[in-house]
């Protein structure tokens, strides 16, 4: 399968998904390189690349810490989910930007899919 | 710190730090983790081997707060390498090579609702080292010495 696939802004994105964004509203010009859903740490932690995008379930405070561990770009809540006050407050301190869509995990990575976002793993083959 | 604390270290080329962790405390869970990536960052460590010691640290610290009751972690820093050594009291490991198994856990329902408890904790800490070492007694605790080469190229 042969499929154009390009960085994206946050901007874009949200516009994509039809996202609110919670905190980082000065900052949707900010390009990510690549995304990923999960709603598993442990797996970001060991399958997350820098410069990504984090399409998850998981609300509490641990998805930004694990985020700022990682260098991942953003985040996006799935399904309508919002984070909890803590992790609010954390991605406000670290300047990671956190959006809420009310879009299914599936369907929001589609779309993005769709729209050019590599994987993590084909970003590599690119750069 | 003290004045005459950064100073001694300075003139040994040695960074050092003790962090305590708390078990059970999962509000401030990873926030030694932060300190330590902070620190690396203002002193200007390249940012892949931030991001190896960030993990490796997170993980081990996961693992202080979701199992033990009381850790600390060590972390010196020359001019060749990050060294951090996790020691905690608690329920130690039975079977380390097992533990050590991708996809292995003996996580609980609280621990996999907060993200964690895939068994990728002590596999991804080695992954991101250049040296580990694991050791652990049963009902005592468990012990981690994760050495990171500043020169290394393992990614």
């Amino acid at each position: 399968m042969n499929r154009k696939i390009k960085k994206m802004t946050l901007r874009e994105i949200k516009d994509l998904l039809k996202c609110e964004v919670i905190t980082g509203d000065d900052n949707l010009d900010l390009e990510v390189l690549s995304g990923g859903g999960c709603d598993l740490m442990s797996d970001v932690l060991a399958f997350g690349k820098p410069g990504m995008l984090l399409l998850t379930g998981l609300t509490n405070a641990q998805s930004v810490r694990t985020a700022d561990i990682v260098d991942i770009k953003a985040i996006i809540y799935v399904r309508g989910k919002r984070p909890d006050k803590e992790g609010i407050e954390l991605a406000k301190k670290k300047g990671i930007p956190l959006l809420t869509t009310k879009l299914m995990m599936f369907e929001a990575c589609g779309i993005l899919y769709s729209a050019g976002l590599p994987g993590v793993n084909e970003a590599e083959k690119i750069s | 710190m003290k004045l005459r604390k950064l100073a001694k270290m300075a003139i040994e080329n040695r960074i050092e730090h003790s962090f305590v962790i708390k078990g059970k405390d999962f509000g401030n869970a990873g926030n030694v983790s932060t300190k330590i990536k902070d620190l690396l960052k203002e002193i200007g460590i390249p940012p892949s081997i931030i991001r190896r010691v960030a993990i490796a640290t997170y993980e081990a610290e996961m693992n202080v707060v979701m199992y033990a009751n009381h850790g600390t972690l060590n972390f010196a820093l020359t001019p060749q390498k990050i060294e951090i050594v996790v020691d905690d009291r608690g329920p130690g490991i039975e079977d380390i090579e097992l533990a050590m198994q991708e996809g292995y856990s003996t996580a609980t329902e609280e621990m996999r609702e907060m993200g964690f408890g895939a068994g990728m904790g002590l596999p991804n800490i080695k992954k991101n080292s250049d040296e580990f070492e694991i050791t652990s007694e049963v009902n005592k605790g468990t012990k981690l010495r994760i050495v990171i080469y500043l020169d290394s190229k393992n990614e």
